[in-house]
């Protein structure tokens, strides 16, 4: 096997970037990691991705790959050997792309980001929503280890970097997801006990400390 | 083989198109029906509770929601005939980037020329076309983004060729005067059947759009 040069464009906050960081870590790819500074990109980001000039980036041997869910497919086709994410089975493959899918639009969408952006009725109508597709989530687990079943799957890498936003919105929306949605932090719980998520998402008070630096410069209060 | 393939959809759904498009290039037989989204069907609601929308794909009694996943699917299912996604990896990430450009720009910087008026949608008009000289620029020489055939990104961007003559009435602008290359392929994937036949007249289109503008309140 040639030696393969990967590089990660990254910013420690994003659950996108964490995304790829775990399926890396599943496929035990050494790779680079450079943190960006997104208030200043680098020449290097916005050449890799002149599209969107957004992280992650994913380079390998110099030819970027963009957009997080199109990273960790590309991932588990070139290093198909180690830890599958998506399943054989077309029908399977097109469940987990569909909850992918799900998470992308209503977990890390607009309406989420109400719950620490807004106050009041706002926040209370996020927060609902929010639990409610948390639920849906815990429906489609089900009694299974993971959403992949008996290892780490697709969905579980879609979704577990958000985990390490959960206490930041807890705080911000003053509720307990855990008495919400027991199960979905059971899971989240076990996915932390594995090496390559554990190692790949940032520590909880961080993110928070983080947040309210962002709500301190958007003036949100 | 005896496959049961049936297809919720909404006539003017470029969505809805990208399943029908995908369909039709595999030769697949199936049961279209029409769904009237003010009074959806108990098999829509029991097919897609998730999102209750159209299309959707169900195949043997097995559902398969939003269409960029269908066109996968279709594609993965019956792998051999027509091939819309490439087998090489690093082609399979570009072409599904693109299909994602599209599905984040087009259709809502679309919805907005037909929306707005005003500065608003002289912003929304500048926009759609700037997101069409990119994806004319992706094109590039090439007769279809698949390369010589129908590709992946042709079946994902192609349907909202049936919106341009609605467009461009309700914003008073030409996409072929700014953007040929693009008309030009959006000319030749209509000489095949299979992108033909599912895409509805442009001119029903844009009777839609009137009546949803008459409906919305919009001028």
């Amino acid at each position: 096997m040639a030696d393969e040069d990967v590089v990660l464009l990254d910013f420690w906050p994003s659950p996108f970037g964490m995304r790829v960081r775990i399926a890396l870590a599943e496929k035990e790819i050494k790779y680079e990691y450079k943190e960006e500074d997104l208030r200043n990109k680098t020449d290097l980001l916005l050449k890799m991705n002149p599209i969107h000039k957004k992280i992650p980036v994913l380079i390998h041997n110099g030819k970027p790959v963009c957009e997080s869910l199109v990273q960790v497919q590309y991932i588990d086709e070139i290093w198909p050997h180690k830890s599958p994410l998506l399943p054989t089975d077309p029908y399977q493959r097109a469940i987990a792309r569909f909850w992918g899918d799900f998470v992308d639009k209503k977990i890390y969408g607009l309406e989420s980001g109400k719950v620490w952006t807004t106050k009041g009725e706002e926040q209370e109508a996020a927060k609902k929503e929010f639990i409610e597709c948390l639920k849906l989530l815990e429906g489609e687990l089900g009694n299974k280890a993971y959403f992949g079943g008996e290892n780490l799957g697709y969905v579980d890498v879609v979704l577990v970097p958000f985990y390490s936003w959960f206490y930041a919105y807890e705080k911000c929306g003053n509720f307990s997801i855990e008495t919400e949605c027991p199960k979905l932090i059971a899971w989240a719980k076990r996915c932390m006990e594995k090496d390559s998520v554990s190692k790949s998402l940032p520590d909880q008070d961080k993110i928070y400390d983080y947040v309210l630096h962002l709500k301190k410069v958007f003036g949100i209060e | 083989m005896a496959e049961e393939v049936v297809l919720l959809d909404f006539w003017p759904s470029p969505f809805g198109m990208r399943s029908r498009i995908a369909l039709a290039e595999k030769g697949i037989k199936y049961e279209h029906k029409e769904e009237d989204l003010r009074n959806k069907s108990a098999l829509l609601l029991q097919m897609n509770p998730v999102h209750k929308k159209i299309p959707v794909l169900i195949h043997n009694g097995k559902p398969v929601c939003e269409s960029l996943i269908q066109v996968q699917y279709i594609d993965e299912v019956w792998h051999d005939k027509a091939p819309l996604l490439p087998s090489d990896p690093y082609q399979k990430a570009t072409a599904r980037f693109w299909a994602d450009y599209v599905d984040k720009k087009i259709y809502e910087v679309g919805g907005r020329v037909w929306k707005t008026k005003g500065e608003k949608q002289a912003t929304a008009k500048k926009e759609l076309i700037e997101t069409l000289k990119l994806l004319e620029k992706e094109l590039g020489d090439k007769p279809y983004f698949g390369g010589e055939s129908l590709g992946y990104v042709d079946v994902a961007f192609i349907p909202f060729y049936s919106w341009f003559y609605a467009l461009e009435k309700c914003g008073n602008f030409s996409i072929e005067a700014e953007c040929p290359k693009l008309i030009a392929w959006a000319k030749r994937c209509m000489q095949k059947e299979s992108v033909a036949k599912s895409l509805p007249d442009q001119q029903k289109v844009y009777d839609f759009i009137l009546e949803m503008k008459k409906h919305f309140g919009i001028e």
